[in-house]
């Protein structure tokens, strides 16, 4: 592989993976400070001990996430220089902002959130939750406003001068309707994932505890009950908003980047109307659109793309000519190219990966939705499930919005190749701003190097994935025990008894508080 | 001033912000094994007390790396791109590093073997003294000199970066950032750890600051001013006046003191430098300057106004954090530290 391919692969691979803790954090922290604000209305113990059970997993996973953002930041610059020359003017100051005002707000106030208990008033303690995770819906923001600009370049014009696009309206990059609709699904997105580990993680010890026969009178009941009920709702609300999200966003992607939903489709020639395709094979290998073979639903795909059932969608073949024409049959003879310089241009993104990476999306989400419909049913009026099919098919569903979340995000980032920066068709032909990937990784590095921190972060990453998922496991069949009930050990202190508030004392004594914390 | 000099004025203060805050939070991680006495259970207690003068700082202290280097590619991407893929291999030690650190200051309480404890605090103490090393040579590296050729890119291969300016920054980073550990445990605890944090200070603060004054010294020789020239002596006034501040047991002000030593040399060092955001060792006048490596004037304006509004709030509430947790801490009692 030369080191375009493993720069990519470098990069997917660690965004990928960044990217499973991500909606985790963001759904996760927004249900926990649901849980700490219930408990402070109402005082009632089963949401206070909600808010240290999920609040422990929670920060579990947040670190993780922390800690593989802060590659993103740096490679950009590391594996691709050029990328980072060209959209500089744009790129670099959402990603500045994101961390002037987004990340300090997360991480200094989820700090004091965990530190908090005890030490800092009440109201004040919980209002510290909520600035965490208001500023974890800032950082969203930004970095998807950020990706959106490469999907949909909005607010710029080609700077003769540099060659670059230089950015002439702030406003304009922040409010692109590709970012709006990719935020809005991104962040629903991220509450099925927290609903279906609620209703995974709850409906496991409702069964185990009805098995061996424990009370259902008691605080431990009444937190699996709760945690099961609010995430099945929570899920199937976030279901319906992702579908709207998701047509919304998807009729935008007919408009700004008609190859990669075409390609979702393996629609091959424009039809009118159009139908969708439920099911494709293909030959091995090759990814020519004429060789793949679908079982379609007439008319469907006109209306997903148009909202009627007769305007035309077009098909791969025509597309790649009509992308070829526009901006060349072959990249240009130049050495910023690499080996590419000279070769012929494929517009088509990898057919097999944007057909099923879309599906995969979509099914799991169905699947996710499933489970809370069954999650629902089967507790309604104080039921309790026993069956183990269910039971257990629910708690292995809690990947299933991970993987369609990651499935989501690889068939948009694929689907967008051969480019980096996807030209704006809103946009003249002549000021058109694009960027494609094969120019844009760094000139001066060589393979042994990318080789060198694929393979390490890679390693590290896969390590660190056995040790978080290990300590998410383990803390979960653990459930909330007498002396653990906490969302980091030490907090509150094993001396309170679960039902107690933890007291908030003056700061004056609040020298002896130290004395609770895990340090 | 031009937006330019003022967002270069920004990066300074903001890699000199990062290495202030995060500088004393490496420090105590490097420390942990050193300051650390008697018997296994005791210095198990030891370094769970000098954590926790940490523990609810270190993450909002790294996120002024973050802030720096988002900062350095908001307003000067050409020093980004130049920099960031020229010293590609220690920025990627780097990451392994601040990852691994990371996850073992939250993933060392949520499981209460000594054994696990013991690994996750180790994996703090070498990612931490792994970082401070890299984070040094790459600044040591951009302000004394990187083989960049006529294009911006480096010549000379995955290892020509190597050399005498990533060893000084890298030891200065470091050396500082121990004394600053140091200082700062004497004055947020209470007991032997204290006694023996202040001794560590005293004993090496003249010698730990040599190689900082020694990098500031040259940047201001090869490119400084008078300003940059008063500034470099203060630091060195400001060693003395640490190590005084230090024999008669006044922790506030020797931390003050050497707070002072970073900021002054980091000035010189900015200060002497400017505009040259990368120094080419082979030839000058390939040299990355504020000039042509920055955005233009509409990105820098928005930058400005977004940051004016937002960064005084930021100091607002890390600053209130630390008055939240601004008492010092005591080793913890044996039947508590059992049920926490």
């Amino acid at each position: 592989m030369d080191v375009l391919d493993i720069a990519r692969w470098q990069f997917g691979i660690t965004t990928v993976y960044h990217f499973l803790m991500v909606p985790l954090t963001i759904g996760l922290g927004l249900l926990v400070a649901v849980m700490h604000t219930l408990w402070v209305r109402t005082g009632r113990a089963e949401w206070l001990r909600m808010t240290r059970f999920w609040g422990r997993i929670f920060l579990i996973n947040f670190v993780l996430g922390v800690a593989t953002g802060l590659v993103q930041e740096f490679q950009f610059g590391l594996a691709w220089s050029e990328y980072s020359r060209f959209v500089g003017d744009v790129f670099g100051s959402i990603l500045a902002l994101e961390a002037l005002l987004a990340f300090f707000l997360e991480s200094t106030f989820l700090g004091l959130w965990i530190f908090g208990w005890g030490r800092i008033p009440k109201k004040l303690h919980l209002a510290t939750i909520w600035a965490a995770v208001v500023g974890s819906t800032i950082s969203a923001y930004f970095i998807i406003a950020a990706n959106s600009w490469m999907q949909h370049p909005v607010g710029v014009v080609m700077d003769e001068a540099t060659g670059r696009p230089r950015q002439v309206d702030f406003l304009a990059v922040l409010t692109n309707n590709t970012a709006l609709a990719a935020f809005a699904h991104a962040v629903v997105a991220s509450l099925m994932v927290a609903g279906g580990l609620l209703v995974g993680i709850g409906l496991w010890h409702l069964r185990k505890r009805k098995v061996a026969n424990r009370s259902t009178e008691d605080v431990d009941h009444a937190v699996w009950r709760r945690s099961v009920r609010l995430g099945g709702y929570v899920s199937l609300a976030a279901f319906v908003l992702v579908a709207l999200t998701g047509d919304w966003q998807g009729k935008l992607m007919y408009q700004q980047q008609p190859l990669k939903m075409s390609s979702a489709e393996a629609l091959c020639d424009t039809e009118a109307p159009a139908s969708f395709s439920l099911f494709a094979f293909s030959k091995l290998g090759s990814n020519e659109c004429d060789d793949v073979h679908s079982i379609t639903i007439p008319y469907i795909l006109s209306f997903l793309a148009h909202s009627d059932f007769e305007s035309p969608v077009p098909g791969v073949n025509q597309l790649q000519e009509q992308y070829a024409d526009a901006y060349g049959a072959t990249y240009p003879d130049d050495p910023s190219f690499g080996d590419k310089a000279g070769q012929p241009i494929d517009y088509t993104p990898v057919l097999a990966v944007t057909y099923w990476g879309f599906r995969l999306m979509i099914g799991m989400g169905m699947v996710s939705a499933a489970v809370a419909a069954y999650a629902l049913w089967s507790t309604r009026k104080g039921r309790v499930p026993t069956s183990r099919i269910g039971v257990y098919g629910s708690l292995l569903a809690v990947g299933a919005p991970f993987a369609g979340n990651a499935a989501g995000w690889v068939f948009t980032e694929m689907g967008r190749q051969p480019f980096v920066v996807v030209p704006n068709p809103d946009v003249p032909r002549a000021e058109q701003i694009y960027f494609f990937t094969a120019q844009a990784v760094s000139p001066g590095i060589t393979a042994a190097e990318v080789w060198t921190s694929l393979i390490s972060l890679a390693v590290l990453y896969a390590a660190l994935a056995v040790v978080e998922l290990g300590l998410i496991v383990r803390f979960a069949r653990t459930g909330i025990t007498e002396g653990d009930t906490t969302p980091t050990p030490g907090i509150g202190g094993g001396r309170s008894t679960d039902d107690e508030e933890p007291t908030t004392r003056p700061d004056d004594d609040a020298s002896d508080d130290v004395l609770q914390f895990a340090y | 001033m031009d937006l330019q000099t003022l967002w270069f004025a920004a990066v300074a203060v903001l890699w000199t912000g990062f290495l202030l805050l995060e500088g004393f939070d490496f420090g105590v991680a490097a420390l942990l094994p050193v300051l650390s006495k008697g018997d296994p259970e005791q210095q198990r207690a030891d370094k769970s007390l000098m954590l926790r003068t940490i523990g609810p700082v270190w993450d909002g202290n790294e996120v002024w790396l973050v802030t720096a280097v988002g900062a350095v590619f908001a307003a000067f991407p050409g020093w980004y791109a130049t920099w960031l893929p020229a010293m590609y291999l220690p920025f990627v030690l780097l990451l392994l590093a601040l990852i691994v650190r990371a996850v073992a200051f939250e993933w060392r309480h949520q499981r209460h073997e000594a054994e696990w404890d013991a690994t996750w605090t180790r994996v703090i103490t070498g990612g931490s003294v792994v970082a401070a090393l890299a984070i040094g040579g790459a600044l040591g590296a951009t302000t004394l000199g990187l083989p960049i050729g006529e294009d911006g890119t480096r010549v000379g291969g995955a290892f020509s970066w190597v050399g005498w300016p990533v060893a000084l920054g890298a030891v200065a980073v470091l050396a500082y950032s121990l004394v600053h550990g140091a200082v700062f445990l004497a004055l947020k605890t209470e007991g032997p750890v204290r006694e023996r944090a202040r001794a560590f200070a005293l004993r090496w603060s003249p010698l730990a600051a040599l190689p900082l004054l020694a990098w500031a010294g040259l940047v201001v020789l090869r490119s400084g001013g008078l300003v940059s020239t008063v500034l470099w002596l203060v630091a060195a006034l400001a060693v003395v006046g640490t190590w005084t501040r230090l024999k008669v047991d006044r922790e506030g002000q020797a931390f003050l003191g050497w707070a002072l030593v970073l900021l002054a040399s980091a000035g010189a060092v900015f200060g002497a430098g400017y505009p040259t955001v990368v120094a080419s060792t082979v030839d000058p006048a390939f040299d990355v300057v504020v000039g042509t490596a920055s955005v233009s004037d509409y990105t820098l304006t928005v930058m400005t106004w977004v940051a004016g509004f937002g960064l005084p709030v930021v100091l607002g509430y890390q600053a209130w954090t630390y008055w939240v947790f601004r008492k010092r801490l005591t080793a913890e009692p044996e039947h508590q530290h059992a049920s926490a």
